[in-house]
């Protein structure tokens, strides 16, 4: 039984206490607490239950590595599942649930144990579910994501704030241990810039739990100078609390703060990602202990060795009165050494190794610490708490040995460098035979951007064990980084000595000829339930790569990443296979080096701000007057204005006919407006469109097509010329900065000896467009410019002051009624548009949306770009041969289209359409012929691009590409709707309305 | 994420900054040219395990079309200089040869 | 005189340690040319009373200014109610010289960021270095605001200008109000 010890804990404050809440009982720890700490001083050894089996689960580690104490953190809108207690720092208040028991931690109805992991062995998913097929979907899924279910996702949006924030640095540090501090403290001085970031909320890392000296005095007091020479340092920045997540090309780093996870609702932002730019990173990221493989090593009080220590050190919290230290090393004594010193009883060290004779453990035995040599534990004794072991010899098969009563364990198999952020960019790994771990290989480091060494490590991540080797590694290695970022420093490191170890023994299954029944009881993988008997069977079935072992047996796939149990894995899949580790290799480290959370990802873009929304200068109007949108690129666009009661088919209708009988009114604002000036202007337009632009006069409009290289239409819209040198291109609403890079890019890249600028003017001008048979009277009516025929033809454009606001004037229409589009400085469109809707009032003037724009311009057969194109449409596809010049030698895209396929009499053409019923046919409809293809699907000859009830018409209306369409008039085809319905509908012109275009040219 | 200075303004630009372009110094086909010219241009591309020339665009800064010369498997920039010209300048050829001797020049 | 108005009639909002204003009409010209023809600094002088900036470099004259936008393109900050002057000026005394000058005034939103966290209000939307050693009065910067282009500048006295589209300017003022609400981040030496 785990317990709070009277005294120690140098990181709790005894006088500050906690109340909170797990799995509904209400617990209290102290101020610097973990959630793993206080339930441990609460006596709460069982937090979980294991992913597949079910397994009664207890806290393992302390820190980011730990596998099992995953809880639901909060309530409502501040729950989050999937946290780890051993990173959740203690706050009044706080309520955790456990994720796997139901329906309790003490009893759980699904806990299956022993029996059914027999049928869940490794790749069960892919063998055990696969027949009969039907089962998967009905039967087997529900009951695996049902047994299986981890952290409930969240049901109220997240209350808390999140943000970004941009650093260049020169020199980034990532952990806050001795390592780091001494890297700093060797930084700082040399006059780099400096960030140095550390995980948790308190500076020094493990060296205080492990009873270091530098320089003669206790770690702790060196850590607290340093820090205080840190803080003067205008240069350096320190964090804690926030995470290295992730390095990435040239120097991009990210760092997770978590600002306030630990006061939750005190209105700060909860998590900030630091988005870092650094010349150089150094990783002094330390190492995380390995469990040992033996049966039963799952059982909760079963822990890592170093995390015992802390738990007895940080803490004052014992996991046991009676622990049992089994190793392969000689830290381990340092944990026996710990808890003899807080009181507690160390009945006996099992030692792999067949001698312990190094100081620390002679340390142990002179202190009364029976220590039995070339042992093994062969299983623990227990299920929802450790009992007591049972130990064997280290090299047998695991015959009964003695029992030893115990109610804890603490266990080391040696110590691996966190080399993840060292490898997440590239950099590459060593394997030490002496202590059994992958260490960076310092030769093939992370490239930068001059294909410089950018990542480095410092301490024990570089594999130094020793306190005096740290310092010394660190010194030296941010020496290092100093000098590339173009800082030189000498590498001066804190005195101190390497503490005297024996070697360690690798020990990869104990004991090591242990038969199937313990192996099938060693747990590697905590979280995912994976067992030594997995891989091995795994090596059996034939899986020789790293990579499909981890996938086929999940080894290493839960949220915490294989962190404990990677390298014991591939151990011993390479004992399986006869192979080298360093043969095997390693999983690839990806980031984040821990999860992070989807708001601090997001950062500002929620809410308001998830995206930008383009507004033109007539939008809260638009807003006011209950305009319903439609998104348009990133615009927003009213489709149409309902009116109370009224539906948005019958307010489309009646904006139409409001339009076509007597005055409507449009926001165009978001159509691109580009001006194109130069000597060579005409020379770039009439490569640019596919009709000729340099004989366009001044004062003139025309409409134009825009291809791309491969020949198909991308833009289109009308171009004005403004005098001899300057044109003003409109392009498609959403296409002025698509387009305004297409001309750059010609302008800079091919033809930039041509002499033209070009401006995007979009933005500048709000366009309101005045339609309908009484346009003129208006325009007229408010004064200031002669619109008359004579003075403002069809297809020209004038500039003047329209009723006192200057204006531009184009006789341009997309609906075929006589249109007026006006364009204003933006910041005085609403104005006009008021003035506008007020003198308007006498005709009824009628604003209308997209929708009503879209259906005038389909009777009028104007296509759209979007609608009628796809992106494998070519002009003359759509009838559009008239817009394409044949005078000139070359355009964008005409070569495309002298290509076979292009001129193929076989292409689908633009043709219209109409039900024989004057039903509307569905959008995307496509017409079927005679015959199958080869997959056996009908025909098809053409299809709908579209399609509308045409209020004006009184029927349904439509456009579509139809093979040999034009020369089928009045031919019937059939059109397939998705129910498989068959529409019947007759080829006729695209121009349904005026064909002569008498109207818009009145 | 890479780092690219552009030639024209010396920003070190941060690739959220840049649109990519694809391959640089593509020569142009129009009218008059062979299928096989035309095709060629069109959808023949490099994709070299090494030394690649492509086409950035400042966008989200000065607005200008550079070159760069990268390294596509370590992602080293030998250099970036400015479209206006159809072959790399000798300055960018020495700089990748300095670093890479073996480098046979561009294909 | 028009009856002009801005995007957000002068939206402001007030954090713990930044402030974010919109601010008023602001004449904008657009001139492209070829920076090194002997017209343009008499054209760009007699517009603003500046000479021609250098890369990336704003210079300010009263309630005029000349900003470098890319190496044949500046940006004239004039009042806005001379901004058609201007365009006529410019057009003058560049005739027969190869350029463009256009009024952009009404094209864009600008705001005002100030107060002693006005830096790290930008530098949680802005992927540029904006250390007092990275980023100082006198120079312009163009990039990304969280999702939008936009360019700052800065003064002496640490209040941040901040131009971007007009469409964008709620989403931009709602970006750097949220941004205004945090707390010190503290990275910067000054601010």
């Amino acid at each position: 039984m785990s317990m709070r010890l009277e005294q120690g804990g140098r990181l709790i404050d005894r006088e500050k206490t906690l109340g909170f809440v797990f799995d509904s009982n209400r617990l209290s720890g102290f101020a610097g607490d973990t959630l793993a700490s206080a339930l441990l001083g609460a006596g709460k050894m069982l937090v979980n239950r294991s992913y597949k089996y079910h397994r009664p689960r207890g806290i393992v580690a302390s820190g980011p590595e730990e596998p099992n104490a995953l809880v639901g953190l909060g309530q409502g809108a501040r729950f989050e599942p999937d946290q780890r207690a051993t990173t959740t720092e203690l706050f009044d208040g706080l309520t955790a649930m456990p994720q796997n028991a139901w329906p309790s931690l003490g009893f759980d109805a699904m806990a299956v144990n022993g029996w059914l992991s027999k049928f869940m062995p490794a790749g069960f998913y892919y063998k055990t579910f696969i027949w009969p097929r039907p089962f998967w979907k009905h039967v087997y899924e529900p009951f695996i994501r049902e047994a299986a279910a981890s952290g409930r996702p969240p049901q109220e949006p997240d209350a808390d704030k999140y943000e970004h924030f941009y650093a260049f640095v020169d020199v980034l540090i990532v952990g806050g241990g001795i390592a780091g501090l001494q890297a700093a403290l060797t930084a700082g001085k040399s006059g780099a810039r400096v960030l140095l970031m550390e995980q948790t909320a308190h500076w020094g890392g493990r060296a205080p739990v492990d009873g270091a000296e530098i320089e003669g005095k206790p770690a702790d007091s060196w850590i607290a100078e340093t820090l205080a020479a840190l803080e003067a340092m205008e240069n350096v920045t320190l964090r804690t609390r926030t995470m290295g997540a992730g390095v990435f090309d040239h120097g991009y780093a990210l760092g997770y703060e978590r600002v306030a996870d630990h006061t939750p609702g005190d209105g700060r932002v909860r998590h900030r990602l630091w988005r870092i730019r650094a010349k150089q990173i150094l990783t002094a990221t330390g190492a995380i202990e390995r469990p040992l493989s033996f049966a039963g090593n799952d059982v909760p009080g079963v822990m890592l060795a170093s995390a015992v220590r802390d738990y007895v050190v940080n803490y004052g919290v014992a996991p046991g009165r009676k622990v049992v230290v089994v190793t392969n090393n000689d830290d381990a004594y340092r944990t026996a050494l710990a808890l003899i010193d807080a009181g507690l009883e160390v009945p006996v060290v099992v030692d792999a190794r067949e001698r312990s004779d190094g100081p620390l453990a002679r340390e142990a035995m002179r202190r009364g610490v029976a220590v039995e040599c070339g042992a093994a534990i062969m299983k623990v004794k227990g299920k929802k708490r450790v009992e007591g072991v049972m130990l064997c010899r280290g090299n047998g098969t695991g015959g009964a040995g003695a029992t030893v009563e115990c109610d804890a364990v603490a266990m080391s198999g040696g110590w691996s460098p966190v080399v993840h952020l060292w490898s997440h960019c590239g950099g590459k790994l060593l394997w030490s035979e002496e202590n059994a771990h992958f260490y960076p290989n310092f030769s093939r480091a992370p490239t930068g951007a001059q294909g410089e060494a950018f990542v480095r490590t410092a301490g024990i991540a570089s594999g130094a064990m020793g306190t005096g080797s740290v310092l010394k590694d660190a010194a030296a290695a941010a020496a290092d980084a100093c000098g590339a970022a173009g800082f030189a420093i000498q590498a001066e490191a804190a005195q101190a000595v390497d503490a005297e170890e024996r070697p360690m023994k690798p020990v990869w299954v104990m004991p090591e000829q242990a038969l199937p029944e313990l192996r099938s009881k060693m747990f590697l993988d905590f979280q995912n339930d994976v067992k030594v008997a997995d891989i091995q069977l795994a090596a059996q079935e034939g899986y020789e790569s790293v990579e499909l072992t981890k996938r086929y047996t999940t080894l290493g796939m839960a949220n915490d990443q294989g962190k404990l149990s990677n390298i014991n894995g591939l151990a011993i899949l390479a004992n399986s296979l006869g192979a080298k580790i360093p043969q095997v290799g390693t999983t690839t480290f990806r980031p984040p080096y821990q999860p992070i959370s989807f708001g601090s990802i997001a950062g500002e873009a929620r809410g308001a701000t998830f995206q930008p929304l383009r507004r033109t200068p007539m939008h809260d109007w638009h807003e006011r007057n209950g305009a319903y949108w439609e998104p348009v690129g990133h615009w927003r666009r009213p489709y149409c204005y309902p009116k109370p009661g009224e539906d948005h088919d019958a307010a489309v209708a009646r904006e139409v006919l409001a339009t076509r009988n007597s005055l409507g009114l449009l926001d165009a604002s978001t159509l691109g407006k580009l001006v194109v000036k130069g000597p060579d202007a005409g020379r770039f337009l009439d490569m640019l469109y596919t009709n000729k632009m340099s004989t366009l006069k001044p004062g003139k409009c025309r409409y134009g097509l825009m291809c791309n290289e491969n020949g198909f239409l991308s833009d289109d819209g009308v171009v004005a010329r403004i005098d001899e040198d300057t044109f003003l291109c409109h392009t498609t609403s959403g296409g002025a900065d698509r387009i305004h890079g297409w001309m750059e890019d010609w302008l800079q890249t091919e033809w930039w000896d041509w002499k033209v600028y070009v401006a995007n003017v979009t933005e500048q001008w709000g366009q309101i467009a005045v339609v309908g048979p009484n346009a003129r009277k208006l325009l007229e009516k408010l004064g200031g410019m002669d619109v008359s025929k004579e003075a403002l033809p069809f297809m020209g454009w004038a500039e003047g002051e329209l009723d006192g606001i200057k204006a531009r004037i184009f006789r341009i229409s997309f609906s075929g009624e006589l249109s007026y589009e006006i364009a204003v400085p933006a910041g005085e469109a609403m104005t006009l548009w008021g003035k506008l809707l007020a003198a308007g009032r006498e005709w009824s003037i009628t604003p209308y949306g997209t929708e009503a724009l879209h259906i005038m311009r389909a009777e009028k057969g104007f296509i759209m770009i979007g609608d009628e194109t796809d992106g494998t449409v070519i002009p003359q596809d759509l009838g559009l041969g008239w817009a394409i010049s044949k005078k000139k030698d070359d355009y964008l895209g005409k070569r495309a289209q002298e290509r076979s396929h292009m001129v193929s009499p076989d292409r689908w053409k633009l043709v219209g359409l109409e039900t024989l019923d004057g039903s509307v046919l569905p959008d995307g409809a496509y017409a079927v012929g005679e015959g199958v293809n080869g997959n056996g699907q009908r025909n098809t000859i053409g299809r709908v691009t579209s399609t509308y009830r045409s209020p004006t018409l009184g029927k349904g209306i439509a456009m579509g590409l139809v093979h040999h369409g034009p020369d089928r008039m009045g031919e019937v085809i059939k059109f397939v709707a998705t129910d498989e319905s068959v529409i019947e509908a007759k080829i006729v012109s695209p121009v349904f309305y005026d064909p002569d275009g008498e109207k818009q040219d009145v | 994420m890479l780092i690219l200075q552009c030639p024209y303004c010396g920003i070190k630009c941060d690739e959220t900054e840049l649109a990519p372009g694809g391959e640089a110094h593509l020569k142009r086909y129009g009218p008059g040219s062979t299928d096989e010219e035309f095709e060629a241009y069109l959808f023949e591309r490099k994709n070299p395990l090494g030394v690649h020339f492509e086409r950035w665009r400042h966008a989200n800064g000065c607005g200008k079309w550079f070159l760069a010369a990268r390294s596509t498997t370590t992602l080293e920039v030998f250099g970036t200089y400015k479209a206006q010209t159809t072959e790399p300048p000798a300055e960018i050829v020495a700089a990748i040869k300095a670093k890479l001797p073996d480098w046979e020049g561009r294909q | 005189m028009s009856d002009a108005v801005t995007a957000l009639n002068g939206a402001s909002s007030v954090g713990p340690v930044a402030q974010v204003e919109e601010r008023g009409l602001q004449g904008m010209v657009t001139l492209r040319a070829d920076l090194s023809d002997p017209a343009l600094a008499g054209a760009v002088e007699a517009a603003t009373g500046c000479a021609l900036p250098e890369s990336r470099q704003i210079l300010t004259n009263g309630d005029r200014a000349v900003a470098w936008m890319s190496p044949d393109e500046l940006l004239l900050l004039v009042p806005y109610a001379d901004t058609a002057a201007v365009v006529a000026a410019l057009e003058a005394a560049l005739s027969g010289v190869h350029h463009l000058a256009v009024d952009v005034s009404d094209a864009r939103a600008s705001f005002s960021i100030s107060g002693p966290g006005a830096r790290e209000v930008l530098a949680r939307l802005c992927p540029a270095d904006l250390s007092p050693a990275g980023f100082g009065p006198g120079e312009i910067r163009r990039t990304w605001l969280a999702q939008v282009p936009a360019a700052f500048w800065t003064d002496e006295a640490g209040r941040f200008t901040l131009v971007c589209f007009r469409s964008v300017a709620r989403y931009a003022f709602d970006a750097l109000a949220g941004a205004a609400r945090g707390d010190k981040v503290g990275f910067f030496s000054q601010g």
